[in-house]
């Protein structure tokens, strides 16, 4: 089905519901590298009206990636629940977005409606939104999630800490971790990228990990982030899984250029939740995803990058997970060139998960071959807090030594807290406490002594 | 009255815990916020970094560093033109200009098959390359040898991407293909090199048909211990004939990493 809007005496022609999408989209690089962005401004906003009239139920009619193609397409029609869908039915996309902003929409209705919105419909009435209505609208969204602590909940937010090393050296993760936990996070997951996916590094690495929660007795959750199939390996050979990471993506062909599909997902989900090692909850997945993914492996379909990453949520969701993490300005900038580009595409992944019904977390980040600085992760790390972020990332001084890019850091996290005066997660919050890593006020207490339960290291400095 | 310098910066006692980590940790702190030196000090790196990515190869002085090491080159070009180009349009830098793939035929026809091929691309850090690419390749070119595995030249592209190795081996028959190739540069390691290896390369391949050994620096991994998990992957996939995720890195023991041999300090 072909659509067409008129902006004075010129008809914009769109060939179909993809393209339509596509045209429609705030300017990226990443669309324009797929040769599938608006040739100019105005061909931009009259893709934009144009699907501002279109029924949200067109989602329900016309794939944009051929069901009979795609296990993703049909992972998300196949799910879709008509029932919860009824209250936003009758709208159009543009109607949506003023359902969305009006009184109508509260956190209760959202949880409601979640699994009656397919990723291409809430893609597309992102299209048709300023930040602030990104804003707005994710901080109506509660979505709370548990494993050791409870993640998520109205007024908090939490960390991943994030202790990456090179060589994956015991002192060199030590010492990060301790950094994080004594400025106050790692309640998210304490969470380390290894330096290659050899089986024993892996899993000497899940070892260290949950022996320091144990020693410490810390209420959070661990992770290696491997691949899939590796922790599968290490379930079965006995190591400490707490939580299973996996990267994916919005197309079964991107999928499978990370190896994986939706059957070794559903393995490795049904192998975690039989450990039972949550004590407040059994939320035992952590994905991370981000625009550009499916382009990257040449498997986006010609559609947009940022429907591909809402089509990643549909994947994620089948798996109730802890955590799901865009990894924003990670890919580069043929995919997110500046700024700008990667302060919107941050929050539209935050919204676009929440309205979903996903524990969305960001990696709020950059390298160093993109046109951005730490102004511009600032700016994206407010936003995301007033938006109501589930958790963001931890690391020493914004530097990760290992995956070469910058990310927030343990002071950015105390930032947010402090202006926001948004605590931790409850149960972290009291573990902090009790460790005089905070004073009784939730106030970073100290930090030239290290407190008593750490002073047994005071023979190392 | 004015407030005592001293107590306006509250520094970290861990901070010696440094020698263990290139990791920013014990910075101190203003409030909550970092100070401004640790501050001014990223601001440094990241500057040095920005421009460390747009400082092209010197590619005579890389023929010349691999001529001593024995290594004989190829200079080819991707299909990217300059540096914008690669930056903006990662096709272009999988694939090999015209020439350069007119010159491989050529080399083929002459030639014939091969098992091996070494490919050096510049990637996000010339840094990398010029510092580590052909001692790297030279370790790499011996122990293909002592394995009794012939090889084709060393191909050097200039703006090349990882999958650009592909049209490299695929052009010129070789039965796997190890790439190495600059990673895009982090604040405290401009010169990161990585290794990509991939059995019976073909143009098209995803990232699921390749291994990666990552962080060959001088603070990272070190020649001798990429090369060794190199080779086991060399020696496992001609058994089993595949290479990526399938190819699981089993190779030694995980003491076989180098570090601090310290252990995790939070444990004592």
């Amino acid at each position: 089905m072909s659509y067409q809007f008129d902006i004075g005496s010129t008809r914009y022609r769109f060939n179909d519901l993809k393209t339509l999408m596509a045209r429609a989209t705030p300017l990226r690089s990443g669309d324009c590298l797929a040769g599938i962005a608006a040739e100019n401004a105005t061909e931009r906003v009259a893709a934009q009206r144009c699907l501002a009239d279109l029924p949200l139920s067109s989602f329900l009619n016309e794939a944009l990636i051929p069901y009979e193609q795609d296990e993703v397409t049909r992972l998300i029609i196949d799910s879709h629940d008509p029932e919860a869908f009824t209250a936003v039915a009758h709208l159009t996309v543009g109607e949506f977005r003023d359902w969305l902003l009006s009184d109508h929409a509260n956190s209760q209705t959202l949880k409601a409606l979640a699994p009656g919105l397919t990723p291409e419909m809430v893609a597309a009435v992102s299209k048709i939104m300023r930040v602030q209505d990104l804003i707005l609208v994710a901080q109506k969204i509660e979505v709370v999630t548990a494993f050791r602590d409870t993640l998520g909940l109205k007024g908090r937010f939490s960390t991943r800490l994030q202790p990456n090393h090179p060589t994956d050296d015991p002192a060199g993760v030590a010492a990060s971790v301790l950094d994080g936990l004594l400025y106050a996070n790692g309640d998210a997951v304490i969470g380390i990228n290894p330096a290659t996916d050899n089986y024993h590094a892996v899993t000497r690495l899940m070892h260290l990990l949950d022996d320091v929660i144990q020693r410490y007795e810390i209420p959070t959750q661990s992770c290696v982030l491997t691949h899939v199939t590796t922790h599968l390996e290490a379930i079965n050979r006995g190591a400490p899984v707490d939580l299973v990471f996996q990267s994916i993506a919005g197309t079964q062909a991107a999928n499978e250029s990370f190896g994986i599909n939706l059957s070794i997902l559903d393995q490795a989900h049904r192998a975690a939740l039989e450990l039972g090692r949550g004590t407040v909850g059994q939320n035992v997945m952590y994905f991370e995803t981000g625009q550009g993914s499916a382009l990257s492996a040449n498997a986006h379909h010609g559609v947009d990058q940022q429907t591909c990453e809402a089509r990643a949520y549909a994947v994620a969701r089948r798996f109730d997970p802890l955590l799901v993490n865009t990894v924003v300005g990670f890919i580069g900038p043929e995919y997110l060139y500046d700024g700008k580009q990667i302060i919107r595409a941050g929050l539209e992944d935050h919204f676009c998960g929440k309205l979903l019904g996903l524990p969305m977390g960001c990696d709020i980040c950059y390298t160093n071959h993109a046109e951005a600085d730490q102004d511009d992760m600032d700016m994206l790390l407010t936003q995301l807090g007033v938006a109501g972020i589930n958790f963001i990332m931890g690391i020493p001084g914004s530097d990760d030594i290992m995956l070469n890019y910058q990310t927030t850091s343990f002071h950015d996290a105390l930032y947010l807290r402090q202006v926001l005066n948004k605590p931790p997660a409850p149960e972290f919050e009291s573990w902090l406490e009790t460790m005089g890593v905070f004073d009784a006020g939730g106030v970073l207490a100290g930090g030239e002594k290290l407190p008593a339960p750490f002073a047994h290291i005071q023979s190392q400095l | 009255m004015s407030v005592d310098k001293k107590a306006i910066v509250t520094p970290n006692s861990w901070a010696s815990l440094r020698r263990y980590t290139d990791a920013r940790i014990g910075l101190g702190r203003s409030g909550v916020s970092q100070p401004t030196e640790p501050q001014l000090e990223f601001q440094q790196a990241h500057a040095r970094a920005r421009d460390a990515v747009h400082i092209p190869l010197d590619i005579d002085q890389l023929e010349q560093q691999l001529s001593e090491q024995g290594l004989e080159s190829l200079r080819l070009h991707s299909q990217a033109t300059d540096r914008a180009v690669y930056l903006q349009r990662p096709d272009k830098g999988r694939r090999l200009d015209a020439q350069s793939g007119a010159l491989l035929k050529q080399i083929h026809e002459r030639h014939g098959e091969k098992d091996a091929t070494i490919v050096i691309a510049d990637g996000l850090s010339s840094t990398a390359v010029q510092r580590h690419a052909a001692v790297v390749a030279a370790a790499i070119d011996r122990e293909l040898d002592a394995e009794g595995l012939s090889r084709t030249p060393v191909c050097i592209v200039q703006q090349g991407r990882v999958a650009v190795g592909d049209e490299v081996g695929e052009l010129l028959g070789s039965r796997m293909v190890i790439l190495l190739v600059g990673e895009r540069p982090g604040l405290s390691s401009p010169d990161s090199l990585g290794i990509y290896y991939t059995w019976n390369p073909r143009v098209g391949l995803t990232d699921a048909y390749r291994n990666c050994i990552s962080n060959i620096r001088t603070a990272g991994i070190s020649a001798e211990d990429a090369t060794g998990r190199l080779m086991w992957l060399v020696r496992e996939s001609r058994k089993r004939r595949l290479s990526g995720v399938a190819l699981k890195d089993e190779s030694g023991e995980a003491d076989a990493l180098e570090g601090t041999g310290r252990g995790n300090f939070l444990l004592d």
